[in-house]
């Protein structure tokens, strides 16, 4: 028998044997991926949703629904409430009666049994909550598997163990609840951003009114199920959906004691003014324009990873993305090829194909948004480059994409594009790279590539952001603060320092 | 790096041990289904050198496997042999005699293997010993303890001298990555042996533990294609050792597609060191096409 | 009392380690409890608000990269300054009304507020930074930074400790500052200029404007360069004012109401936090 008649084994080409031999990588021509769809048939949802208030699904009071779709099919997954501020107001009550007259009278122990069984039960539902993830959000079942719901529950898992551990939070401080929380969450992780909210919320005594983006509001009703089956008291924890005018009224309402927003910088400076004289406390976790820095003497390989990372994690829809590459002019050609190589392998398609790495954009508002900054990249004489993967024919979908011959004046290097859009600079010496990272009114995050440890302590320094992910990127742990310098947002989720914004502290005497 | 110049061994191209186990983690969340699984299942098979290095190896033994080698699963003639028998020098001759007919290569440790501690002029009478006896292919090993020391000239003078004993039989340099400890090791000793005129790399002997590792073979993957792309000569791949499942299998074809293409999807440029792989690819094959899950008793061991 | 004539001082601004007059040369008088005219102080408006950021920004990097030891030892030394020049101070706030008692007391906790904040640089750092036990192969740490220019808007009580208890735990943490004296006591304000002059306080860390609050108050809390507000001003309207400026560059406001300075409470750690980022940094940690 002999092996060649196999249709696999006559793969072998001629070696070439000049290095002016044609050589490119080819990822596509031999042994494609068969589809390997996550079954989305058992998945339930209803087909209209109430607002959750005061422990119950009640219907809005002008009844005014709104619809949200799968982006990479199009298709409308249910209708849900757009909450007027008469439910805003209804939600905001019940959350302050729940403060009074049961949460603030919980001991910290059992309001931490109360969290760890919120944390386990989305354990248990973890797989149906990807999967609503990936069908209401776009993004790809692998990340929603393996990145978003692990990470909320155990972001619920770690806060539940500081409420009744708070007197060890603040030296010399005791820790007291705000009271009522509205939270206003973006589309981009839904459920995690939730976790990051409620969480150290509720560990620290307060209520929670919280809303969720309305091109993803499933999983926050899903989670309001959940409050429901882990028999959370009534109203300690309120989900209102509906868009702009919702959450305005909820920062606006004067029973709020505490605002927690993650969004755009143009709509947190809108919270931020409207707050203005209220005396309410406030977290802000905004956009951002996240420089990654190659120095030539980087683990390249590793740091191309890194890169494909910074980048096409969630497509790009991450506010801490390294959305701006600068490398050292020495590696820059070489680092470029090896991108452009890794881009090739990039699957680009169904959120529920567990092979796909990008799936689709959030929405048409975001993908019309996308195209725009790529025309515009074009017209300020940027070369584009997009990998030659398939796109799916329906839905909203963008090839991962990056710009060489940018220069810092460039609309697409200082705006925020929030899709798989990468901009490369050069750089010659540490310094030039560490006045290019911070020659922006963003500071949330930034990546370090480099093999000599004094370089990064130096460098991570100067860097004004408040994360620095030194030869690693897009890390996220409910132990490690994150938040934003300058225009990037104010205060800090996750960990001990997250629970700050959650606290009024007085003297401990 | 220019055509043909060769690097400066003692500079260490930098890598980051948990950036590396990422990706391998990533690569190994890729989901092989249906057809895509039933493709690579064949073509591991076909990239398998089915070996068997033990003091107790007899000629009996060795015909025994040659047997399985061409026809790997009786009840399905159709699938592909394997790429090669992996035997002792001494039983090179048995091998090449009993694969008669067959495209199936017959590949020879040598070199002192498993550790060779031996003087360079035995390693080269042991290497040429092999090819007289009809070896097409060579597998030698590195000497780790000259490597550790920093001997780099050394060990690449070695293998280029190995390298023209062999003539024309392809050489494989196996680094025994389980001793060299770290990834920057087995970079460089990759990078020493391609320049030296490796017409493979390999991981490892067997003998040691770890021997194949995901991690180190995308190590050794990405010294091949930085090779490739500064030389224009395409490096074949091997890891050995530690492979016996078919889903692992499927795993290194994952690394292999994504880190070197297509074109290195072939038995020519990526092989598998394994023997009881086999059985497992096959009653994974057999599943597929019956959809009934399968018992060892019905492969046979040889 | 002898017959000689007195030499007034003349009260001028403290911007950029100088001592420069308002850009519009223009003053106001301030008078005592009697009404009579003490001295007259810069009436600085919008341009010396601008004038005093310039340095405030320029002097951040260097001031935030001193090590903690040496910040201490810098505040350590304004208070031995402050000690020195004890009198000269008591006898401003005398004439400015205060009985003598008070005005000592004042100037003593004023030093002693200084060597309080002198003893945190280098241990708020580790009070409020953290190493974060992640589940991944990474070592974490989060530890603090300075914000960066800060617009102080001080109170009318207290001229003295007022001030010192605001700017310590400002620079302590590293940052620079652009402050808005007292209105109708800014003499102390100034003279302590004098004394961070002396004090191995590099130029522009601390900047001291007088005059009136609502000419230089808009412009210093819109100021694009100005990252943070540390206001002592209880009117409701402009508190909104500065909430509503500081949220066109996302400005951190900490609104700090004081009734009585001397209350031990005004010295605690958390002040210096008001106006720290925290950075976290991750690193694989393998071989």
């Amino acid at each position: 028998m002999d092996r060649k008649t196999t249709e696999n084994a006559s793969n072998g080409e001629k070696k070439p044997t000049s290095p002016n031999a044609d050589l490119k990588m080819e990822f596509s021509e031999f042994w494609q991926y068969s589809p390997a769809p996550e079954s989305s048939d058992h998945i339930e949802l209803k087909e209209r949703y109430d607002l959750f208030i005061d422990g119950a699904f009640v219907p809005g009071k002008k009844g005014r629904m709104m619809k949200t779709i799968n982006p990479a099919t199009e298709e409308v997954l249910a209708e849900f409430t757009e909450a007027t501020s008469e439910d805003v107001d209804s939600a905001v009550k019940a959350a302050n009666r729940a403060y009074e007259k049961t949460w603030s009278k919980l001991s910290g122990k059992d309001r931490g049994k109360y969290i760890f069984r919120i944390a386990r039960m989305i354990q248990e539902h973890a797989k149906d909550l990807a999967i609503i993830e990936s069908m209401d959000g776009g993004k790809p079942i692998r990340e929603s598997r393996d990145v978003d719901i692990p990470l909320a529950a155990a972001y619920f898992f770690y806060y539940a163990g500081w409420a009744d551990k708070l007197d060890y939070a603040f030296p010399g401080r005791k820790a007291e609840p705000l009271g009522v929380c509205g939270q206003i969450i973006p589309w981009n992780f839904p459920l995690l951003m939730l976790s990051w909210k409620i969480a150290p919320a509720l560990a620290a005594g307060n209520t929670v009114v919280l809303k969720p983006a309305e091109t993803t509001p499933l999983t926050a009703l899903k989670f309001a199920e959940i409050c429901k089956d882990a028999g959370l008291p009534d109203g300690v924890v309120n989900i209102i959906t509906g868009a702009g005018p919702t959450g305005a009224a909820l920062v606006d309402h004067p029973d709020v004691s505490k605002i927690a927003f993650t969004g755009s910088t143009e709509v947190g400076k809108i919270i931020q003014k409207s707050l203005a004289g209220s005396d309410k406390k406030f977290t802000l976790e905004l956009g951002g324009k996240g420089p990654n820095i190659v120095f030539e003497d980087a683990s390249i390989d590793q740091a191309v990873e890194g890169i494909i990372n910074a980048i096409f994690f969630n497509q790009g829809h991450v506010c801490c993305a390294g959305s701006r590459l600068l490398v050292q002019e020495g590696i820059s050609e070489k680092l470029i090829s090896k991108l452009k190589q890794r881009m090739e392998t990039l699957i680009v398609g169904d959120p529920l194909d567990k092979n796909t790495d990008i799936g689709a954009i959030n929405s048409r508002m975001q993908y019309n948004k996308i195209q725009e900054y790529l025309e515009v990249g074009v017209q300020e004489g940027a070369t584009i480059h997009q990998s030659s993967c398939e796109m799916p024919e329906k839905g909203f979908f963008c090839k991962p994409t990056i710009f060489t011959g940018v220069g810092q004046s460039n609309r697409i290097v200082q705006e925020e594009i929030f899709g798989p859009v990468l901009t490369i600079q050069t750089f010659r010496t540490p310094e030039e790279a560490v006045e290019k990272a911070n020659n922006t009114p963003y500071g949330l995050a930034g990546g370090i590539w480099t093999d000599k440890g004094s370089k990064i302590f130096k460098v991570s320094q100067q860097i004004r952001s408040g994360v620095v992910w030194a030869n690693t990127y897009n890390k996220f742990d409910p132990t490690s603060p994150f938040g934003g310098y300058k225009e990037s947002g104010i205060g800090r989720e996750g960990g001990l320092h997250g629970l700050y914004p959650y606290v009024r502290l007085s003297a401990n005497r | 790096m220019s055509t043909n110049t060769i690097p400066d061994f003692n500079t260490t191209v930098s890598i980051d041990k948990v950036g590396v186990e990422e990706r391998v983690s990533r690569l190994n969340k890729r989901s092989i289904k249906k057809e895509s699984k039933m493709q690579a299942l064949k073509l591991a098979l076909s990239m398998i050198d089915l070996t068997t290095l033990e003091g107790k190896d007899s000629e009996g033994k060795v015909v025994q496997l040659c047997r399985k080698a061409r026809v790997p699963y009786a009840p399905m003639p159709e699938l592909p042999s394997v790429a090669a028998i992996c035997v002792y020098p001494n039983m090179v001759s048995t091998a090449k005699k009993a694969l008669q007919g067959t495209e199936i290569n017959v590949a020879s440790v040598a070199t002192a293997f498993p550790s060779g501690m031996a003087p360079l002029q035995v390693k080269l009478d042991d290497t040429k010993y092999a090819v007289e006896e009809g070896a097409d292919e060579i597998d030698m090993v590195i000497s780790r303890g000259e490597f550790l020391k920093g001997n780099y000239n050394l060990i690449f003078d070695e293998i280029a001298a190995i390298k023209d004993a062999c003539g024309d039989a392809h050489l494989k340099v196996i680094l025994e990555t389980g001793e060299l400890e770290t990834y920057e090791n087995v970079r460089k000793a990759s990078d020493i042996a391609m320049y030296a005129g490796a017409d493979f790399i390999k991981t490892s002997t067997g003998k040691i533990s770890p021997a194949a590792t995901q991690p180190v073979t995308l190590v050794m993957l990405e010294a091949i294609r930085d090779y490739y792309q500064a030389t224009g000569k395409m490096i074949g791949m091997k890891p050995a050792g530690g492979i016996r499942k078919a889903k692992q299998a499927l795993q290194y074809l994952v690394l292999v597609k994504e880190t070197l293409g297509a074109k290195w999807l072939t038995p020519e440029w990526f092989r598998f060191g394994a023997s009881s792989l086999t059985n497992d690819l096959l009653m994974q094959i057999v599943k597929q096409e019956t959809g009934v899950y399968q018992s060892s008793y019905y492969f046979s061991t040889d | 009392m002898s017959d000689r004539i007195e030499i007034l001082k003349t009260y001028k601004t403290y911007v950029g380690g100088k001592f420069p007059r308002s850009e519009s040369g223009r003053t106001y008088p301030i008078r005592d409890v009697d009404d009579h005219i003490i001295a007259n102080a810069c009436r600085c408006t919008r341009k010396d608000v601008r004038d005093a950021v310039i340095p405030a920004r320029t002097a951040f990097s260097g001031w935030s990269e001193k090590s903690a030891y040496n910040r201490g030892q810098i505040l350590y030394r304004i208070a031995e300054m402050l000690e020195g020049r004890k009198d000269q101070f008591v006898n401003e706030l005398q004439r400015g009304g205060m009985k003598t008692k008070t005005a000592e007391k004042e100037v003593e906790l004023s030093i002693d507020r200084l060597i309080y904040f002198a003893g945190w640089t280098d241990k708020y750092p580790q009070v409020f930074g953290s190493i974060n036990p992640v589940a991944s192969q990474h070592f974490n740490f989060t530890s603090p930074e300075p914000t960066g220019v800060v617009a102080v808007i001080s109170s009318d009580e207290s001229p003295l400790l007022s001030i010192v208890s605001l700017i310590a735990p400002v620079i302590a943490g590293g940052n620079t500052c652009v402050v808005l004296a007292s209105e109708s006591y800014p003499l102390s304000a100034v003279s302590f200029g004098e004394v961070l002059h002396s004090s191995d306080v590099p130029g522009g860390v601390v900047n001291i404007l007088t005059g009136y609050r609502k000419e230089m108050l808009d412009h210093l809390t819109k100021h694009m360069d100005v990252n943070a507000v540390l206001n002592c001003i209880t009117d409701k309207e402009i508190r909104k004012l500065i909430d509503e400026n500081a949220s066109i560059s996302v400005k951190r406001v900490h609104h700090y109401p004081v009734d009585d300075w001397s209350d031990d409470t005004h010295e605690n750690p958390y002040l210096i936090l008001e106006f720290q980022e925290q950075k976290t940094t991750w690193h694989p940690a393998g071989i």
